[in-house]
C-alpha cells in the first residue's frame, strides 16, 4: 500500500482534460453525452465476432486517424495510440500548456497500459505466420510496446520530464495520475497523466473472454448491468481520458488558465490469495485514500464506482463502500454504464468525468439498471443526472488480477 | 523487369512510413537527404525493406541511411535489381 500524506496546498492541480470515449470525442461532446445518458456500446463492428461467445462493446466510431494525425505516425501507431495522441493533443490545448516554450525536463508523461497495441501486433504476427518475416512492419518494434503511448506523446509534445507507464489493468487509469501526482513532489512542475486504451481486435477480444468476466448477452442495453440483479459481467469499450496535472504554484506562475480540481488523495492495495477468505483490499484503499486526503467519509459528495458487472465483485464493492460510507450514505454513479470498461483507459475517464461533475455540481446517471440488485448498501444514482453541492469525489478502480486503486478529488 | 523510379519509391514511402505534411514529395527531391525529407532511420528501414521484398532484391545495411538522398538509394536499387535478374 502507498499513502503519502499532502497538505491541500500543495496538492497537485488538474488544469486540462482530454477525452476520447464511445460516446463522445472531446471533453464537451462527451459530458452532453453522459448527462444525457446517450451510450455508446453496440454490437462490434470492426470484427466478425461469429464464434465468440460474446459481441457487445463500446466501439468509437467514425474516427479516422487521418483526419487527426500527421500522416507519418498512422503507419506506426496501433489503434489505442492513436487515439491517446488525439486525446493528449486535446488535454494540452485545453490546459493551454505548450510543452516546447518550457525547459526541457519542464514536462513528464505517465500513461496507463492494459497489454499495449494489440490490433497492430495482431496484423504483424498474422503477416510473420503467413507470409513470412519480411512482411512484418518495422514499426513493430515498438507500436505494440505497452508504454508505447507514453512514448509517442513525449516526442511528439518535446515532452522530456520523468516520464513512465504503469500496468495494473483498470486500476491503472489511476495509478497513472498518481505517479504523476509523484513526479510532481519529485520536482517536475508539469504532467500529462492518465490512459486510453483499446484491444477491439480478434486477438484482445479473445484475450479479454478468457477472463470470464464479459457478458454473453446480446442486447446492447442488457449487457453491462452493474449492480443490477441481472448483471451478468461487462462489455469492453475503448478510449479513455488524459489529463494535465500541475504542481499549484507552476501553474499560477505560467497563467494556467482553467482549474477542473485537485488531486487531494490516493491509494492502491492488492487483494488477498483468491481461496484466502480474507477482506479484499478494496475497503483499506478507501479509508487510505480518505486518511491521505485528510478527510473523512462524510465529506465525500459521490462516488464514481469501479462497477465490475460481476455479481460478486459488485457486491464485494457495495460492501466496501456500505462499510465505509454506511449504508445508503452517499450518491454513487457508473457512468461507464454507457461505454463499457475501457482497460486501461476507464478510470481515467472516470476521474476526468468526476472533475466535470464537480465542476457543474451534477452527479451524472448510470445507465440501463432497473433492478439495483445492492439498495439496501448504495444509493445508485439512475437513469437521470442528479444535481446537489459537490466538492469532494471519490474514484474507485479495480484492475483484474487483484488491484484496487482510490482516488480523491476537490474541486 | 519495369525500372523502379521516384515515382514507385515516393508510393513505398507513403504507404510504409507516411510523409510530412511541410514537404512536397511530387517536388523535384532527388537529391534531398532523407532526414531533410522527414525521414527518420526506422521509416527508412521500412521502406527499403518493403522494396527488397517487392522487387525480390537484398541491399545493403549502408544504403540505410537518413544523410543519403532518393537518388543514391535508386541507384542501389537498381544496380541490385539488374543483378538479380
Amino acid at each position: 500500500m502507498s499513502v503519502n500524506r499532502r497538505d491541500g496546498a500543495s496538492a497537485p492541480v488538474v488544469t486540462g482534460v482530454g477525452v476520447v470515449s464511445p460516446n463522445g470525442i472531446g471533453v464537451e461532446a462527451y459530458w452532453k453525452a453522459v448527462l444525457a445518458g446517450s451510450s455508446g456500446i453496440g454490437e462490434i463492428s470492426r470484427f466478425d465476432t461469429d464464434g465468440y461467445a460474446s459481441g457487445i462493446g463500446g466501439e468509437i466510431k467514425g474516427f479516422d486517424p487521418a483526419e487527426h494525425l500527421p500522416s507519418r505516425l498512422v503507419p506506426q501507431t496501433d489503434r489505442m495510440t492513436r487515439l491517446a495522441l488525439v486525446a493528449a493533443e486535446q488535454t494540452l490545448a485545453d490546459a493551454d500548456l505548450d510543452p516546447r516554450s518550457l525547459p526541457d525536463f519542464a514536462v513528464g508523461v505517465v500513461t496507463a497500459a492494459s497489454a499495449g497495441g494489440m490490433e497492430f501486433g495482431q496484423r504483424e504476427m498474422e503477416a510473420l505466420w503467413s507470409k513470412g518475416g519480411a512482411y512484418v512492419s518495422s514499426y513493430q518494434a515498438f507500436a505494440w510496446f505497452y508504454p508505447v503511448n507514453t512514448g509517442q506523446i513525449s516526442i511528439r509534445h518535446g515532452m522530456r520530464g520523468a516520464s513512465s507507464a504503469v500496468v495494473t489493468e483498470q486500476a491503472g487509469g489511476l495509478d497513472a495520475v498518481a505517479k504523476a501526482g509523484r513526479h510532481i513532489d519529485q520536482g517536475t512542475p508539469h504532467m500529462l497523466a492518465g490512459g486510453v486504451d483499446s484491444a477491439l481486435c480478434p486477438w484482445g477480444w479473445l484475450c479479454m473472454s478468457r477472463s470470464g468476466r464479459l457478458s454473453t448477452v446480446a442486447d446492447p442495453d442488457r449487457a453491462y448491468l452493474p449492480f443490477d440483479t441481472d448483471a451478468s459481467g461487462h462489455v469492453p469499450g475503448e478510449g479513455g481520458a488524459l489529463l494535465v496535472l500541475e504542481d499549484p504554484e507552476a501553474a499560477e506562475r505560467r497563467g494556467a488558465r482553467k482549474r477542473y480540481g485537485a488531486v487531494v488523495g490516493h491509494a492502491s492495495t492488492f487483494d488477498p490469495r483468491p481461496g484466502s477468505g480474507r477482506e479484499p483490499g478494496l475497503r483499506r484503499a478507501i479509508e487510505a485514500a480518505l486518511d491521505q486526503a485528510r478527510v473523512g467519509a462524510g465529506d465525500i459528495d459521490v462516488v464514481f464506482a469501479d462497477a465490475s458487472g460481476v455479481p460478486d465483485l459488485d457486491r464485494q464493492e457495495a460492501e466496501a463502500l456500505a462499510a465505509v460510507f454506511g449504508p445508503r450514505g452517499v450518491p454513487v454513479t457508473a457512468p461507464k454504464s454507457m461505454t463499457g470498461r475501457l482497460l486501461a483507459g476507464g478510470a481515467s475517464l472516470d476521474l476526468a468525468t468526476a472533475l466535470l461533475a464537480l465542476r457543474d455540481e451534477v452527479v451524472p446517471p448510470t445507465v440501463n439498471v432497473t433492478s439495483p440488485a445492492y439498495g439496501d448498501l448504495i444509493d445508485l444514482v439512475l437513469d437521470q443526472p442528479r444535481e446537489c453541492s459537490l466538492t469532494y469525489a471519490l474514484v474507485v478502480a479495480r484492475g483484474y488480477g487483484g488491484f484496487n486503486s482510490v482516488m480523491v478529488v476537490r474541486r | 523487369m519495369a525500372s523502379f523510379g521516384i515515382k514507385e519509391l515516393v508510393d513505398v514511402l507513403r504507404e510504409s512510413a507516411g510523409e510530412d505534411e511541410d514537404i512536397n514529395l511530387e517536388g523535384d527531391i532527388l537529391d534531398i537527404d532523407f532526414e531533410s525529407l522527414g525521414y527518420d532511420s526506422l521509416a527508412l528501414f521500412n521502406t527499403i525493406r518493403w522494396v527488397e521484398r517487392d522487387l525480390g532484391i537484398a541491399l545493403s545495411d549502408e544504403a540505410i541511411s537518413v544523410t543519403g538522398t532518393p537518388r543514391a538509394l535508386l541507384d542501389e536499387i537498381n544496380r541490385a535489381a539488374a543483378q538479380a535478374a
